[in-house]
This record gives C-alpha cells, structure tokens and sequence, in this order.
C-alpha cells in the first residue's frame, strides 16, 4: 500500500525485505538478518539516503510512543518514529514549539537527526541536531548506546546528520522553545533583485527568527530573480490554541502520468504567485501550519512530477562567495531544464555538534526539477562545478546523483564518519558516494 | 467525568491506538498484556498523552488462572470499571493450522475460549455494577467461511454468537455490550499479508473501536463500508462463491 520510495521517487530501488518496527524492546539481531540494512521513517529524503536496494528498510515509523514530557520545562523524549506533527499536536496546547522545523511535519524524529534538518530560523537556531540532548542508538556490533555531549560524544556527533547508518536511533531527547501561541507575526516583502534579496535578509536577521525566500528563476530578462521575502515571529498574541486536524486531500496510488509541472505551468504560477503580491510589502498574522507547511496542504504533491519523478538540488556557498548563487541562477536560465520551485536562505553560523551536517555559515539555495534524464544529470553535474569552486556543499538529504569526488569534496570528514558507520548498515547513498570502502577496513 | 478503562490485549496495534483515544480524554486506564517491556512503552506514551493515570498488569491471557486476579484488582483501583475492550487476539497462517492440530487449537484457544472465559467473568462483574461498556474485537472474516482464514474465522463467528446472547442478558443490567468487526487494519499481525486499498491504519481502525465504545451500538463495522462489503460477501450463492477463490 504504501510504496518504500524516496519524495523524489527518481530514484527507483526495490528493498529485499520491509522490516516493519512495533517496539523498541522488539527489534530482530541485526546480526543475523541476511542483508544490510537501513532505518527508513516517512521516505521524505528526496534522494536515495533513505533507500537500499536490495538490503533491508528498518521501517521505524511504529516506534511512535512518547515517553517523557515536562510541560515545565519544555523537555521531551520520544521514540525515533514520532513524527513532528505528533509532536506539534501534543506541545502546543501547552505552549511549546519545535526548536527548529524543516518545511514538512511529517517527517519523523529520527529522519530529523540522520538528516539534521534545517529551518527557517538557522540563522538564530542552526539546526535540529543543535537541540538534541540526548538519545540512544542500537547498534550490530555494541547493542544499545546512549549518547550525547557527555557521554559517547564521537557517535553522537556522527549520527547527527550521520544519513542512518550509524545505527538504529531508538528514542531522542530534546529542548523545546516557548512560544505564546499558534500564531506568527508574518510580513512579505517584494524584492527585484538579489542583491535586495541579501540586503533583506542581512537587516531582517536580527529582528525576525524566521526568514526565507522565494525566488522566480523561470521568468526572463530583468524580471528574473524577483522574489517574496518571508519573515516572522511568533506572535504574543494567542490565537485559538489548537493545531487544525483538517487533513490534506489524498489520492492513494495516482500519479500523473507525465510532469504536470512544466515551462508553462511554472511559469503561470510563479507570476500568480508574485503578482499576489499586490503590495510592496503586507502584514499578517497567520496560523503555524500556513507559515510552516504550506506544501502539507497537498498530500502527496511530489506526484504531481508524473512517474519519472524530479530531482532536488540544495547547495549552499559561503556568504563571502555569494555570487555562486548567481552563477547557479544564470545555468537554469542558460538551460532547458525546468525549475518548478526555488527558495533561498541565509544560514546563521551556529555550528552543529554533526560530523556530516550539511547546514555550515553561507547562503542556501533549493531547487525542484522534474527528472527528464540525462540533460538534468547534466545540469546538476555543472551546478557541482560552481559550487565546488566557491568551496560550498551538496545536501546529500535531498541528493540522488552527486558523485563520490563531489560528496569527498563538500564533506572532507567523511573518512572520519564513515568510522562508526554500522557494519550492517548501508544505503543507495553511501554504497553510491562512499566507495571505496574507508582505509580503516 | 473520567472513564476508568480496562483494556486486555494492550499491546496489540489496534488497542494502542484505542488506548491513546482514551488517553486524550485523560481517562483511567488499566492495561493488561503479556510483555512488561511493551506495557512500560505503552505507560509513559499514553501518560504523555494525557491519561490520567496507567496501571499495568502483565499477564498471559492463555492463561485462565490469572483472570480472576485481573478482574478483582482492575475494578478495586478505581472502585469500578466505565469500558472494558477486549483486544488481544492472533492471525493464525491457514496453512499452518490446517496441517498442525496444536496450532489449530491453540488459535481457537486465543481468539475465542480465552474470550469468552473473561467475558463470562466480567459479565458477573459489570453486571452486579448495572453499568458499564464491554466491547468486544470481531473480524468481518467472521461473517462467511472462507478458504483462506475459516479457521480464525470460524473463531471469530462463533465469539459474534456469543456476544450478541450476552447482550441480551446484559441489557438488564443497564451494561452494553459492543461487537467491533474491523475489516484489514495495517497492524504487526496483518504485517505480513499484501496490502491493498481496503486496508486502513491501526490509528483509524483505533479511532472507530473509540468512537464505538463511547456511544455504544450493538455491531459496528470498522470501517463502516465493511458492514456492505459484507453483506455483499453473505448473499452471494455458494456455487458462485466457491469460484471466487476468495
């Protein structure tokens, strides 16, 4: 029923075997199951990290049990499956908010911190992984490990954004963030230029916790890189204190059978979505989930790419080589590919404790495109160029293609990683990136 | 008003979720399973949850000796019982038990002697209360033999039989007495059959046995379009059923 692939759905792998988690106390020797393994959650990694072709998925989203919540303190424990809206439903009402959240909540726990998932606020925040106290991995050859700052450090730095294979993460332990409510403060403003993209983002920084924006790289001439820059806080004001239980429309088992998502209905979209816009800039107050997810609203939308599926492509330069963004823009504009989604960011430089986190100081930028073959393999391989030179990284999160020179490039630690990399475990990623195998084998 | 809850079968995926619909109304809960591990996880999710208090007891439901215990201590905690749901049960591979006697006996055991010993004994229960819910887990695979599951099945008729008398007596007594057919549910005993469309979660399935315990109807179909699938499954002739290889 519901297919083990990766949000890209590009792509395509077939695990041997779907090893269904109930129980933590429950989990099968890892030892003795006859292929490798891997931990799989919601299957919203928009690559291959949470695939494994022929191996085993470790489906963890049956671990989904609470087991510590302070309302006093904001501190919670859960299993590795509970995903973030679980989270949000139960914390709310008492006021509290996730420190950092990524632009979905379905994702789960342990996704957050194999992936150390980043949001909106990284610039105040960093990443998911700068919140986590502790929590405990099962692991083939140590059993259970609990680590954290004190104890078990190197394993614990490793899993965070570690992609899953350091070992089963069991149950995790983080700190919350008051809020007052469900609402936040909201404010867009137009910008024509990205250059007034990064002054917005320079001022808007220390005054909003939440900033982002959303760019038009599909339109031509000077009217290319107009965007929408979003930027709030949460509200004092307490709005109606629940999470809205309204579930998004579901079409099980349809696709589109070609990309819906092409120049022309990009194009169409991208100027409703400016020209919404009426004003140079608006003000409101708007529920959580709109802030957020906008995207949740639409289940299932990465079908809307057809059966070929599409690609994400999320990098991010130094802040001082910020012209990198713009060298990325103009080979879009110079192709024929097309990009259905862009949204650009500004990183903070808190640092997180991961040993293969991909969030680092600098200016972010993601980009959607349908999967139309090899002249998209192509383009990705020469934004890996630009990127390479201004000494920036790939998100291997939402990575299906980048080659093992580019992975060992943007993530020089990773012969240290791959260290107390689980020997069951495995992934289409790792087995794609991280061959040869590490010296110390 | 908070309800004082005794769930059997606790850990099952079905009456987790049920557990958690209870939980959110900061209820009282009295969980009965076999495995203290699983009934631990299970205390600090639904405490987390809101239930107001969770009280465990770890017991092997094969084992009838240990009923009277769980009966006398579930209705001392809390000086009564408001909802009791019967849960706990097993899927048994047809194969398997049409070739081995112990199987074959040991599901009957389970899913319908076991259930009826504890429903006699919480009828005595309830009934000297004159008040209370007792619900029951069915299966639409009760409703028609079939090739492929006529041994669970046939267990789960036979328990539908049983209730629907206990009913009557019960109704005297002001206890109501609900029979829950869910159809497939995605849970750790289905997990190794192949899904199709008609299966629903163990969260939905979880939320119809709630809602059917909280205004309580005699046989509910869960999801509801069972109740006409099988209706449909009932009428249609033998010889005709015989070829659908169902």
């Amino acid at each position: 029923m519901t297919p083990h692939e990766s949000w890209g759905r590009y792509p395509k792998s077939q695990a041997a075997r779907i090893l269904e988690l109930a129980w933590a106390s429950d989990v099968p020797d890892l030892n003795r199951l006859p292929h490798p393994v891997l931990p799989y959650g919601k299957g919203r990694s928009y690559g291959d990290c949470c695939l494994n072709d022929g191996g085993i998925l470790l489906d963890a989203s049956g671990l989904d049990r609470f087991i510590l919540f302070d309302p006093e303190t904001g501190l919670l424990r859960c299993e590795a499956g509970v995903t973030l809206k679980t989270i949000l439903e139960l914390i709310l009402p008492a006021n509290w908010f996730l420190p950092v959240t990524p632009g979905t909540q379905f994702v789960t726990v342990g996704g957050a911190i194999a992936n150390d998932v980043h949001g909106k606020n990284h610039h105040r925040a960093g990443s998911f992984g700068c919140h986590l106290e502790r929590f405990e991995l099962l692991r083939s050859d140590r059993g259970r490990v609990l680590c954290s700052r004190e104890g078990n450090r190197d394993l614990f730095e490793a899993t965070i954004g570690g992609l899953g294979l350091t070992g089963l993460i069991l149950w995790a332990e983080f700190q919350l963030k008051r809020i007052s409510g469900p609402l936040i403060d909201c404010e867009k403003l137009r910008f024509e230029t990205l250059e007034e993209f990064f002054e917005l983002s320079a001022t808007s920084d220390k005054d909003y916790e939440y900033t982002v924006a959303w760019l038009d790289c599909m339109s031509t001439g000077n009217k290319r890189n107009r965007g929408i820059f979003l930027r709030g806080n949460h509200s004092v004001t307490s709005g109606q204190n629940s999470t809205r239980r309204r579930t998004a429309p579901t079409l099980p088992g349809f696709y589109t059978p070609g990309s819906l998502i092409n120049r022309p209905t990009v194009r169409a979209f991208n100027w409703l979505y400016l020209h919404s816009q009426l004003h140079q800039s608006t003000d409101s107050t708007i529920h959580f989930e709109k802030f957020f997810y906008p995207l949740d609203r639409i289940a299932g939308w990465n079908r809307f790419y057809g059966k070929r599926g599409f690609l994400q492509y999320q990098f991010l330069v130094p802040y001082e080589r910020r012209e990198g963004v713009t060298e990325i823009l103009d080979l879009i504009a110079m192709s024929r590919e097309v990009c259905s989604l862009t949204v650009l960011k500004v990183f903070g430089t808190t640092q997180s404790p991961g040993l293969l986190s991909f969030p680092r100081p600098g200016v972010t930028l993601a980009l959607d495109f349908p999967f139309r073959g090899e002249s998209t393999l192509i383009l990705c391989e020469q934004f890996d160029q630009v990127v390479q030179k201004h000494g920036g990284a790939v998100y291997p999160a939402k990575d299906a293609r980048m080659s093992s020179k580019s992975f060992e490039t943007y993530f020089p630690r990773w012969r240290e990683f791959s260290n107390f990399v689980d020997p069951c475990f495995e992934s289409d990623f790792w087995r794609r990136v991280a061959t040869p195998r590490p010296l110390s084998q | 008003m908070t309800r004082r809850v005794l769930i059997l079968g606790a850990t099952s995926g079905i009456a987790q979720e049920v557990a958690r619909c209870f939980a959110a109304e900061r209820a009282k809960l009295f969980l009965v399973a076999r495995d203290p591990e699983k009934l631990k996880a299970l205390t600090d999710d639904l405490k987390v949850r809101g239930a107001e208090s969770v009280e465990t007891y770890a017991a092997d439901l094969t084992d009838h000796s240990s009923y009277p215990l769980i009966i006398s201590r579930s209705l001392a905690v809390w000086g009564g019982l408001d909802a009791v749901l019967i849960a706990h049960g097993i899927l048994p591979d047809q194969v398997s038990v049409e070739s081995n006697p112990a199987l074959l006996l040991n599901s009957i055991e389970i899913n319908y002697i076991s259930v009826v010993s504890l429903l006699m004994r919480l009828a005595i229960a309830l009934e000297e209360q004159r008040s209370g819910v007792l619900a029951v887990i069915g299966s639409v695979a009760g409703d028609r033999g079939r090739r492929s599951n006529y041994v669970y099945g046939s267990a789960k008729s036979a328990l539908a039989t049983f209730v629907a008398g206990l009913r009557l007596r019960l109704a005297a007594a002001n206890v109501q007495v609900v029979l829950v057919k869910p159809g497939w549910v995605r849970t750790p005993m289905t997990a190794h059959l192949s899904q199709n469309f008609l299966f629903v979660s163990a969260e939905q399935a979880g939320r119809g046995v709630y809602s059917a315990m909280i205004s309580p109807r005699a046989v509910v179909y869960c999801p509801w379009y069972w109740k006409w699938i099988m209706g449909l499954v009932r009428i249609i002739p033998e010889p005709i059923f015989a070829k659908l290889n169902l």
